[in-house]
């Protein structure tokens, strides 16, 4: 799979059009990697002249910052604005909302001010730019009912870029009782992915897992890595893997479009 | 003897009045404790979302029951306040339903008509709202921090209202011109026939003393605002005036940090540079919070302009999982501090002595702050904007960055984004691996 970098490209003298942010789970986690290479498949699809930092990117310190570390989040976030800047970096495009939401809103005070676009958005556009088709017949008539990242929804108000792509796949899009601002959370967030959860009487993704199949969807679609792994965990522990499948948006295109 | 009655009532109406004024100014130098924050900016917008969630309610209607419900609460409070300023006025100049006069009988049969209707709707409503809180078994009425004084204080609010709709009612069932004109009565006429057979003075009687216990609620309600979680009623308007209008993924960043950390990344910095001649030596800030006095103004109005009502609470998904964590008690215990703090300085002459005690962990652990996924469904749900999350990211700030406190896990996590920039311990020289991994 080609996925040029920055530093290739500067040295070929060349500047792409936009920043592939991939992330560190979209890096390293083995099933986020799955989105990552599903989104890069969109991209040469649709021609984009795209590029990533690969070994120079690092940690957004959006993990860091939820969890209290304002320090390291700073020093992450300044780090990665002199190399964004440094490679007069415009445009971002990530599969993560939580990168999107920090590189969105609390980069630019410290000096990083980009075109900031959840993979959704950036699709939609794609699409409406007439770059991008996406096959409505691959799979239709399934049952999909979408997760709102907190990050992406009740953060930034965004809920429709991954309802309309969901649309297009020419699915039956179907809401879980608790959607968009009133979504329930997978349980990933603020630094919870990478922690046990306090004494309780249920995990949180187990709450949103049922949510979600009360739905009776085959697919639960996601934008969010981290959400990804929480409502998989969830079907595993419901033992449903074998009627549900979860599965980011960028992958069912990829899926539908065959890429 | 003619003007007793007038000079009581101003006695009652000054004192009222004047203990209220005296409290509210407490409640604005307990405020004032905190530290700045300008949310000046965009005026228009301000206004519009105080117009739009304040006076119109909007978020209210989300859950179309209890909206309902309050709304006719609402709006019964409004609209018969008109009644109470001519209670007043009459009992200044002691005269006598002093509108008629002025507005014409029909009309002023119309008004009064309006607000009996209105009292009865009240009434209805304050009774269902006290089976929902009572009888209903709603889980959010039943948590651990509605236990005791604020179940009662919930209970207390209603049961005024219930006793100041029926004074309303009973005092024009019993105002026998009033019944005899035989318009504007549409409630109390159903309410005069209990007092058939009684004689005028008696029915005078009771009229005269259903005014006076309205009026005299009246005042004492209004002075139980300061000791209930009622003061929403007013605190409601500037709260979402001065509300968040950022996107509510965006945490601030924090401006101390900012400096200390430029100075770490400038390679001409000389940390151990002397101080400028005469420059001040600079005190160094507290990172986070530990206690109210550490959180800004707009964080303690939010404490006091909570009205308890736990729809943070009941979209929490550490809350519908059983953990500890419950935004509402968040915002119950910073104002129990902050109101034991301001008593400290009243106590101590206009200085807070320490007392040995802080917000962090003599009201809320540690375990309700890590329990927190920070996906803004409290601040979503909140019908007057109240932001609880704020909170608890500054004191998870103070945990981390003054106390080193975070669980053992994320100290893992953070120690891997500062070794290798990512959160697992993976090699940072790996970071592209996946592209060629298929």
């Amino acid at each position: 799979m080609i996925v040029p970098t920055m530093a290739d490209m500067m040295a070929q003298g060349k500047q792409p059009e936009v920043l592939f942010w991939v992330g560190a789970a979209g890096s390293y986690d083995d099933r986020a990697k799955k989105i990552s290479r599903a989104f890069v498949k969109i991209l040469h699809e649709a021609n984009v002249d795209f590029a990533v930092l690969g070994t120079e990117e690092s940690s957004t310190g959006d993990a860091a910052k939820r969890a209290g570390n304002e320090f390291l989040f700073q020093m992450q976030a300044m780090m990665n604005i002199e190399v964004l800047n440094g490679y007069e970096v415009k445009k971002i495009v990530t599969c993560d909302p939580h990168s999107f939401n920090t590189f969105k809103n609390e980069y630019p005070s410290l000096g990083g001010k980009y075109e900031v676009f959840h993979h959704t958005q950036f699709i939609q556009n794609l699409i409406s730019e007439g770059r991008l088709k996406i096959n409505e017949s691959a799979l239709q008539g399934k049952r999909v009912t979408f997760h709102d990242p907190c990050y992406l929804g009740r953060g930034n108000d965004v809920y429709e870029s991954p309802r309309d792509l969901i649309r297009r796949l020419g699915v039956n899009l179907t809401e879980m009782k608790r959607n968009k601002k009133t979504a329930l959370c997978c349980g990933a967030g603020g630094a919870q992915m990478f922690k046990d959860a306090e004494a309780g009487d249920k995990e949180v993704n187990i709450l949103r897992t049922e949510d979600a199949l009360e739905t009776k969807p085959d697919i639960i679609a996601t934008g969010c890595p981290y959400c990804n792994t929480m409502m998989t965990d969830g079907i595993k522990f419901k033992e449903k893997e074998a009627e549900v499948v979860v599965k980011d948006i960028a992958e069912l295109i990829a899926e539908a479009n065959n890429l | 003897m003619q003007y007793v009655p007038n000079t009581l009532f101003v006695i009652a109406l000054i004192a009222g009045l004047g203990f209220f004024a005296m409290n509210i100014r407490k409640i604005f130098r307990n405020i004032n404790l905190g530290k700045s924050i300008d949310r000046t900016d965009n005026k228009s917008e301000r206004w519009k979302n105080m117009i739009k969630i304040a006076l119109g309610q909007s978020k209210m209607v989300k859950r179309p029951f209890s909206g309902f419900l309050h709304i006719v609460v609402y709006l019964g409070f409004v609209i018969i306040n008109i009644e109470v300023l001519e209670i007043i006025i009459d009992g200044i100049l002691g005269t006598h339903r002093i509108f008629q006069g002025f507005i014409g009988a029909g009309f002023y049969a119309f008004l009064i008509g309006t607000f009996e209707i209105l009292a009865a709707l009240v009434f209805i409503a304050v009774i269902l709202f006290w089976t929902r809180r009572n009888i209903a078994n709603i889980k959010r009425f039943l948590s651990s921090e509605m236990k005791g004084w604020p179940k009662m204080d919930g209970n207390i609010i209603l049961y005024f209202e219930m006793v100041l709709m029926t004074l309303f009612l009973v005092m024009n069932a019993t105002d026998a011109p009033f019944q005899n004109a035989g318009i504007g009565n549409p409630v109390s006429q159903f309410i005069a026939p209990l007092f058939d057979g009684f004689s005028l003075e008696a029915l005078h009687v009771i009229e005269r003393t259903a005014w006076w216990i309205h009026i005299l609620g009246i005042l004492v309600f209004l002075n139980y605002l300061f000791y209930s979680k009622h003061l929403h009623i007013l605190l409601a308007f500037p709260n979402t005036f001065f509300a968040n209008l950022n996107a509510k993924g965006q945490f601030n960043n924090l401006e101390s940090v900012t400096k200390e950390v430029k100075l770490m990344m400038d390679p001409d910095a000389d940390p151990y540079a002397a101080p400028l001649e005469g420059a001040e030596e600079e005190v160094p800030e507290k990172f986070g919070a530990s206690d109210v006095l550490d959180l800004n103004k707009m964080q303690l109005l939010n404490a006091y302009t909570c009205t308890e009502c736990g729809r943070c609470t009941s979209a929490c998904p550490a809350n519908l999982t059983g953990k500890k964590l419950s935004p509402r008690k968040i915002m119950m215990d910073t104002r129990d501090r902050l109101e034991e703090v301001g008593r400290n300085i009243d106590t101590n002459g206009g200085t807070f002595k320490d007392d040995g005690k802080q917000l962090l962990n003599d009201y809320i652990s540690p375990e309700e702050l890590w329990a927190c996924t920070s996906c803004n469904a409290c601040v979503e749900e909140c019908p007057i904007n109240i932001d609880p999350l704020s909170i608890i990211m500054d004191m998870r700030r103070y945990l981390v960055m003054e106390e080193s406190a975070a669980p053992q896990e994320l100290n893992a996590m953070m120690s891997n984004i500062e070794n290798n920039g990512a959160p697992w311990q993976y090699n940072q020289q790996d970071r592209l691996n996946w592209a060629n991994e298929e």
